[in-house]
């Protein structure tokens, strides 16, 4: 197990690099959801003093 | 061909397209995260270090994926930008406002992985070579489409400009191909070639395929949920989504009448 997080050496470089990548996908596929969310709340709520 | 024109016409109307893409949205999200998990936990678990660069070598399944993908978006950018101008269609530049923050995230990650890369393997983590500036550039491509819709105040004059910025930009993408074979640079020439043998070892090809295929569905995904957000904003005054809402955004949205 200490083998595999030390990467030959490299472990810093390794595991930073995913970890930048999962947080890059993370943000790229949370952000249009939340987005959407907002949205259709923000239009809920004019639809909604419309009536 | 029918078929072809047939949905190319359909992809023009937003309720179509907001209506069907939810399912390829979360298909695509899904087998995306699956196929960066499986081909990353490959990469890091199951495959030998690589006999020069050791252990670092495993940045490249995260690294090359990021880096085609964002060339790729860059394309069908260019590519709408094209559409939008020729033919006024409104969903092209809605394409655009969707996949350029995405595509300047995903150039952001395949520069930050070359970065961390490059400090064990070249001593350095940023050398100025011509395929490390026009990836930049890339970057700073993206950032323009963002930038320059918000400079303009006006709707219309915006997405002319971006489309315009869009299609002109694309010169950059053989720059950035070809800028290892034209140029000396440091970074090395690409290893894997469509219909040449590729000049790395098959055991190291199936993690960076999984991750590449992963990378490209999970992010169509976020670009298609993305695009809805756009229709909604620009359709938010039109009877089929006061109707949506009016179902508790539930229900299915009307059937769009066919050719």
């Amino acid at each position: 197990m200490t083998d595999f997080l030390a990467m030959g050496g490299h472990g810093v470089y390794v595991w930073s690099a995913y970890g930048l990548s999962l947080v890059a996908l993370a943000a790229i596929g949370a952000w249009p959801l939340v987005a959407m969310r907002t949205l259709v709340r923000r239009l809920q709520r004019r639809r909604e003093d419309e009536r | 061909m029918g078929w072809i024109r047939n949905t190319f016409h359909k992809m023009g109307s937003p309720r179509w397209f907001f209506a069907g893409s939810r399912r390829w949205m979360i298909g695509l999200y899904l087998v995306g995260a699956a196929l960066v998990l499986v081909g990353s936990t490959w990469g890091l678990g199951f495959v030998p270090p690589e006999r020069y660069q050791g252990d670092s070598f495993r940045i490249l399944f995260v690294h090359v994926p990021a880096v085609s993908l964002a060339q790729t978006i860059y394309v069908a950018i260019a590519v709408a930008g094209l559409v939008f101008l020729v033919w006024r269609m409104k969903m092209a530049d809605m394409l655009i406002a969707a996949a350029a923050p995405v595509g300047l995230a995903v150039t952001a990650a395949a520069l930050a992985t070359g970065i961390v890369w490059g400090m064990p393997t070249w001593g350095k983590g940023w050398v100025w070579d011509a395929r490390t500036v026009s990836t930049l550039l890339l970057l700073l491509l993206f950032f323009g489409l963002v930038a320059l819709r918000q400079a303009i105040a006006r709707p219309e004059p915006a997405a002319r400009a971006v489309a315009l910025l869009a299609v002109v930009g694309v010169v950059n993408i053989p720059v950035i191909k070809y800028s290892v074979e034209w140029f000396s640079t440091l970074h090395q020439p690409a290893s894997i070639t469509l219909g040449e043998q590729p000049a790395i070892a098959v055991v190291f090809l199936w993690p960076l395929g999984l991750n590449a295929l992963g990378y490209y569905c999970f992010v169509a995904g976020a670009v298609i949920a993305a695009l809805r957000v756009c229709i909604l904003e620009r359709e938010a005054d039109a009877r089929w989504v006061r109707d949506w809402l009016d179902r508790g955004v539930r229900g299915p949205l009307p059937k769009v009448r066919e050719g």
